[in-house]
């Protein structure tokens, strides 16, 4: 029974992290899934969504979540741009050119952030963000609980977004068949400038969520890169719920990893996980 | 007005790298004709599809429909301007269900305003369209994604559609049917190229016919007449 108290929190955590997790790695899910381009700079886009709520924060005094009000369209708009103007070219001279032209924008990005925040570590500290509520043997911070459910409305939004709307039938179309959605009179280069515009809003969501519940500096992009790469292994690119049941896998292996082993090697566990998933299921538990 | 052209192919060279598909490839179509492109594999057929639907672009030759140049223009525009392919092996969205296939089928904003009547008449052609329209595509017997296939060609609300390799697959009482389709598509006033391996059956078929051989047309003309060219006879008749 003490056991089981004992766990409780852990397992908890581990949960509401994973929907955390699972909203920094939804974006680079979709734009692998759609565009089958792997977004080297997703973590540093998420992490320019970080800085962007520490504007709004402490420059206008705008509560961070609130803040995102202007910060998707801001980074749906610059995604656009990004993917239009220069993925897009890339990516009709190979695979590759697409891979190193994202690394390039990351290292871009990493060294802006460093000019203009210096690299000490920035945290969003609201007052919600330092609350912490108990049930039973629990005891969460409660930014967990809201990242847990604005993970949850987000994927609720995407997955209806792509369901009810021309753009996300479009969307899913050109991910099965480019060529056959060509013949449907989709305009495939609009529609892969319009996924990345997406990636980059709910990068924002996710850099404002990190932000409250972790410190970041410029070069915390890298690092939740890797966690999205592994959570993407798990659930599957390119699949919603796959990546939904991916964070939460990644946010339970670290929690009770760090019960278990300590909290050095909580980063471990998870790992070791991905690597077993990626040996027996390559395709992930929710891929085709 | 009979005799005003729809599709009027001229000249065309077309490359696949530095590969040449088509050769001098010209073809014509008027308006309420069905016309078939017959040839064996690796003839062109499919590459001259393509290129009127800007999937591939020609090196030299125009393309005109309805009088406008079109050789240069994207897929997507094409599609605008009412022509609409069908491609070969089918090719529906297989994670999409059926009805979501016949929806992106009327993407261009033409034939959204359309698409309720539109989908009434894939409907109507093709019955069991309805009755499995929340299945996924990938669950279809290959009779039913050709049915698919075709019934989301004319979601776009084309006057020209062109279909690749109908009948390939299919087994004959299936293919007589798609045919007997075939030509209510006709009826309701749409025109139709469709490409074949099956001689005999193009022959009967169409009004017109196109015979390639290695990226050229080397016969062309009313099918009556190309049913008693001796050359036709020798090759694929046999006789």
């Amino acid at each position: 029974m003490t056991l089981l108290n004992e766990l409780a929190t852990p397992v908890v955590m581990g949960i509401l992290l994973g929907g955390l997790y699972a909203v920094i790695a939804l974006g680079l899910s979709l734009v692998f899934g759609v565009i089958k381009e792997i977004n080297i700079a997703h973590g540093d886009l998420v992490i320019l969504g970080s800085y962007f709520g520490y504007v709004a924060m402490t420059v206008f005094g705008i509560d961070p979540i609130l803040s995102l009000i202007i910060g998707m369209p801001i980074l749906f708009g610059i995604g656009f741009v990004i993917q239009k103007y220069l993925l897009n070219r890339a990516f009709k001279i190979s695979m590759d050119a697409t891979l190193i032209i994202a690394f390039g924008l990351s290292l871009i990005l990493q060294n802006t952030y460093q000019l203009i925040w210096t690299p000490m570590a920035r945290g969003l500290t609201t007052s919600y963000a330092l609350e912490s509520f108990s049930a039973g043997p629990v005891h969460v911070p409660l930014i967990y609980l809201l990242d847990f459910v604005a993970a949850v409305l987000v994927m609720l939004f995407i997955h209806q977004f792509l369901k009810r709307t021309y753009l996300g039938r479009a969307i899913r179309a050109a991910a099965q068949d480019r060529k056959t959605a060509h013949l449907m009179g989709i305009n495939t280069d609009r529609v892969y400038a319009y996924t990345f515009a997406i990636s980059m809003a709910l990068a924002a969501v996710a850099g404002v969520f990190l932000g409250l519940t972790f410190s970041f500096t410029p070069i915390s992009g890298m690092s939740f890169l890797i966690i999205a790469l592994g959570v993407v292994v798990l659930g599957g690119m390119g699949s919603i719920v796959g990546t939904f049941v991916g964070g939460i896998a990644f946010g339970l292996a670290q929690t009770l990893g760090g019960y278990f082993f300590g909290v050095a090697a909580q980063m471990l566990v998870a790992y070791v996980m991905v690597l077993v998933v990626l040996a027996v299921i390559p395709r992930g538990i929710f891929g085709r | 007005m009979p005799e005003e052209t729809l599709l009027k192919v001229s000249h065309i060279d077309v490359f696949h790298g530095s590969f040449q598909a088509l050769w001098d490839v010209s073809l014509e179509i008027k308006p309420g004709e069905i016309v078939a492109i017959i040839g064996a594999n690796g003839s062109g057929k499919s590459t001259l599809l393509d290129a009127i639907s800007g999937l591939v672009h020609p090196a030299k030759g125009s393309i005109e429909f309805e009088g406008k140049n079109i050789s240069a223009l994207e897929p997507f525009r094409i599609v605008d301007l009412g022509i609409s392919q069908v491609p070969e092996g089918r090719m529906v969205f297989p994670d999409l269900t059926v009805l979501e296939n016949l929806v992106i089928g009327s993407y261009n904003h033409k034939a959204r305003s359309k698409r309720e009547q539109n989908l009434q008449r894939a409907y109507q052609l093709f019955p069991v369209l309805k009755e499995r329209k929340n299945q996924l595509a990938k669950t279809l017997s290959g009779g039913e994604q050709q049915m698919l296939a075709l019934g989301r060609g004319l979601m776009s609300d084309p006057k020209l559609i062109l279909i690749d390799e109908m009948s390939l697959g299919l087994a004959p009482i299936l293919v007589n049917e798609m045919y007997r389709i075939l030509r209510e598509i006709r009826d309701r006033g749409i025109t139709i190229l469709f490409v074949e391996q099956n001689v005999r059956r193009s022959l009967t078929e169409a009004d017109r016919a196109y015979i390639m051989e290695v990226g050229r047309v080397v016969l062309s003309g009313d099918v009556a007449k190309l049913r008693e060219e001796e050359k036709v006879k020798k090759a694929y008749f046999g006789t």
